[in-house]
């Protein structure tokens, strides 16, 4: 019952109760074909897709974009009806990808290249982080001088203490009850900290906007009606800052959340075979290169190939989201209506869909 | 050497130690496994335990309803167990569900307050579930309110693979250990048989001392009947040796004798010497046949005394066939038997100590004078066959020579008869005794007392 409320909420929360993008890459002529669903936009992974495809000439793939929520939804009500769906699932709201494998959705697969995954980034041989994206901080290079750019979660603090601070109502961030990606960063940065506790306070005394949609946030970052984004999917913002030099991008200095997107084979698919080999060739080096290319594996050791804005030993404060069952206390009812509860003190003027 | 081997001993010992330890594996490794899903059981309920205890602590009461606040360090416990899937459940008073998930089963029972331990399905694969009970009694809230927690047996069973595999290495460890000792014993026991075989096969082959070699007592025995069987060999061959020697030399006298006889007599014209002659190599013939029937007797005995058995037999029998025997021997009449009233028992070859004491009665009736008696009694309790008679015995000078076995002067063999009569009482462990006595001589084989 609970369950079928969460799903029921998740799909009456998603903007759209269906995929949001549809597109097919490889040859009409392919005499398999296999349907992957992810939330990651086609324009982003459609490259690394194309990459998978040119050795593969009688393998055709299906795309279709679907947000986190919905996408969680039909997989959960996909596997519960044992019905054939997605061949292969990446989704950002890993979350909700570690709970369908908790409840068995999932076919396991092993190779050398899944085996030679570091313990956070893979559950079960059934769930596999395939990118590597950190939880970054845009402001507006035009609008917020240099000495004011925050390095760190204290310095943004700082920012928004003062009552006459210029950043009181132009500091965005997702709205979680909109975005599973959101609520992931959120819930991840309230088991990292109690830095957050200080941060949600501050965010509702300055009157901080929660909104959907990464997009949504980095453009009123560049058109300047936020000076600063906090906890924005690094991938999109890089993307977006490469052409747009009123952006910055700055991954926080006390602890910076590394996102790795979760692939899963579930268990209904119809082309395992064509989907291990997917996961294999994300996997494999050539496959990172392809996914670095396309801003999805972003090395925060090396900050001078990017627009990222790093300080200096960024290894020992990257926090990555580890795949593993700790992840479902995300999804607890009461956990999540506690803490929305939470989120609503400090956000109670956003335009969502109150549950 | 005879090629009839059988299985060996190194075959036999590794045979042992491998069933040894072949059993003792599949009990150990029963053992370490129900040991190992034990331990790992425990282990993982205390976890689960744990993981349940947490989450009870966390239920408040808000507003009249329970609420859990999920405590991250229960899911972090859970995910010690990292490969784990988990289910969990926590119900009211009224047994709907506040939170997690609808399907995770039930206790099978609800009696008590402690957790409750039980094995169920968690989605398609077998799970193992705890129940904790937290009751609460606010003036808003009041009953219990169940914590069910579960989680999948893979950590489980791989921490009883593991221990398992730990004894199981340790088990052929030792195994291997064993085999070595017991090869290196093995090769240390039989050392000193390939030592004697050695020693075997360097000897001469007319060698027949007993080998004097130190010996493990499980050998020992073995080298001891190895000693008596050729103590045994050296006395035949030694026997074989003299049967040889005295033939050749007791024999040339008188095949001489005879040939120069029968020469003598086809060179005679007189038909009257030559009949003389011819009655002469006669008694020569007849005399050289008795010597010959002695010579095969005595083989015969001295063979005897190293293989015949020893029974339990009375002496007053053999005296009797000895009598039976001479009767009808010439002058055989005049032998007088002499018998106590109760059996003598000695133990004995009956045939070598009949053939003994004939020869002995044989010298009586050849050169004694009447009377003669045959006859057995104890004295101081030492069994005696004897042979006595009237006359005086041979001459002192004669005596002391009597008995070897180149007694030639004593005419048709009575030196060999002597000698016989010897070597049967030394088989038998005693003595030939010769003597005069206050009416007469005596000759007499003294037994040892047979040892019920």
């Amino acid at each position: 019952m609970i369950r079928a409320a969460l799903i029921a909420w998740a799909l009456m929360t998603a903007p759209v109760a269906a995929q949001e993008l549809v597109r097919d890459f490889g040859p009409e002529s392919a005499t398999e074909t296999l349907r992957l669903r992810s939330t990651t936009d086609i324009a982003v992974l459609g490259p690394v897709i194309e990459h998978f495809l040119e050795t593969r000439p009688g393998l055709r793939v299906a795309y279709e974009q679907w947000g986190s929520n919905a996408l969680y939804g039909l997989q959960a009500s996909d596997c519960a009806a044992g019905r054939a769906g997605a061949d292969l699932v990446i989704s950002s709201a890993v979350h909700q990808m570690v709970d369908l494998v908790n409840e068995g959705c999932a076919r396991p697969h092993r190779s050398a290249i899944t085996a030679a995954l570091p313990d956070p980034l893979v559950w079960r041989d059934e769930l596999w982080g395939v990118t590597r994206e950190p939880a970054v901080m845009v402001y507006n290079r035009d609008l917020v001088p240099p000495a004011q750019v925050p390095r760190s979660r204290f310095d943004l603090l700082d920012l928004l203490r003062p009552t006459e601070s210029p950043f009181r109502g132009r500091v965005a961030t997702y709205d979680i009850e909109r975005s599973g990606l959101g609520y992931l960063f959120a819930f991840a940065d309230s088991m990292e900290a109690t830095t957050f506790g200080g941060l949600m306070e501050s965010f509702g005394r300055s009157g901080a906007i929660a909104t959907c949609c990464s997009a949504e946030i980095i453009d009123g970052v560049a058109e300047g009606r936020y000076l600063v984004a906090y906890n924005v999917l690094g991938s999109y913002a890089l993307v977006r800052a490469r052409r747009d030099p009123r952006l910055g991008v700055v991954a926080p200095l006390d602890y910076t959340l590394v996102l790795s997107r979760a692939a899963m084979i579930p268990s209904t698919a119809g082309q395992p075979r064509a989907a291990t080999q997917l996961v294999d060739f994300l996997l494999s080096p050539e496959g990172r290169v392809a996914l670095e290319q396309a801003l999805l594996i972003v090395r925060l050791e090396d900050g001078e190939s990017t627009a990222l804005d790093l300080g200096g030993a960024a290894e020992t404060l990257q926090r990555p989201i580890a795949l593993g069952p700790a992840l479902l206390i995300a999804l607890d009812a009461h956990k999540q209506a506690l803490f929305r509860a939470r989120w609503r003190d400090a956000f109670p003027e956003t335009g969502g869909v109150a549950p | 050497m005879a090629e009839t081997r059988s299985w060996s001993l190194k075959a036999r010992v590794a045979l042992a130690v491998g069933a040894v330890l072949g059993l003792g594996g599949i009990v150990v490794l029963s053992v370490a496994l129900a040991y190992g899903r034990q331990a790992a059981r425990e282990a993982y309920d205390r976890l689960l335990l744990g993981a349940a205890s947490d989450i009870a602590a966390s239920i408040s009461i808000r507003d009249g309803a329970a609420l859990v606040d999920m405590p991250a360090s229960a899911f972090q416990m859970l995910a010690l167990a990292p490969e784990d899937r988990i289910r969990y459940r926590v119900t009211g008073p009224d047994g709907t569900t506040l939170t997690g998930a609808e399907d995770a089963p039930a206790p099978p029972r609800q009696d008590g307050t402690g957790p409750v331990f039980y094995d169920g399905a968690l989605g398609a694969e077998p799970g193992r579930y705890v129940a904790v009970t937290r009751r609460f009694a606010e003036r808003s809230f009041s009953g219990p309110v169940q914590v069910i927690i579960g989680q999948t047996l893979r950590a489980r069973q791989a921490l009883a693979r593991d221990i398992a595999g730990g004894a199981l290495v340790v088990l052929a460890t030792a195994g291997l250990a064993i085999g070595l000792f017991a090869w290196l014993a093995t090769l240390s026991a039989l050392r000193p048989l390939q030592r004697l075989g050695r020693a075997l096969a360097r000897r001469d082959p007319v060698d027949l001392t007993p080998i004097t070699l130190p010996m493990p007592t499980e050998i020992a025995p073995m080298l001891g009947a190895l000693n008596g069987f050729m103590g045994r060999l050296d006395r035949q061959a030694a026997a074989s040796r003299n049967l040889i020697g005295d033939a050749a030399h007791q024999l040339r006298t008188p095949v001489a004798a005879i040939r120069a006889q029968a020469q003598d007599a086809q060179e005679e014209t007189d038909p009257a010497r030559r009949d003389r002659l011819l009655a002469r190599i006669h008694e020569r013939s007849v005399g050289l046949s008795r010597l010959l029937d002695r010579m095969l007797d005595r083989a015969m005995i001295i063979h005897r005394s190293d293989t015949a058995p020893r029974n339990a037999i009375d002496l007053r029998d053999v005296a009797l066939e000895i009598y039976e025997a001479l009767e009808d021997a010439p002058g055989g009449a005049a032998i007088r038997l002499d018998l106590p009233p109760g059996p003598v028992v000695v133990r004995g070859d009956a045939l070598s100590l009949v053939e003994a004491g004939k020869n002995l009665a044989a010298n009586a009736l050849a050169h004694g004078r009447a009377p003669i008696r045959l006859g057995v009694e104890r004295e101081d309790g030492t069994p005696l066959l004897f042979v006595r008679d009237g006359g005086p015995g041979p001459a002192p000078a004669i005596l002391e020579g009597l008995g070897a076995r180149f007694a030639s002067h004593a005419p048709g063999g009575a030196g060999l008869g002597l000698a016989i009569a010897r070597e049967v009482a030394q088989s038998h462990g005693g003595a030939l005794r010769l003597g005069p006595r206050e009416d007469g001589f005596e000759a007499a084989l003294s037994l040892p007392r047979a040892v019920a």
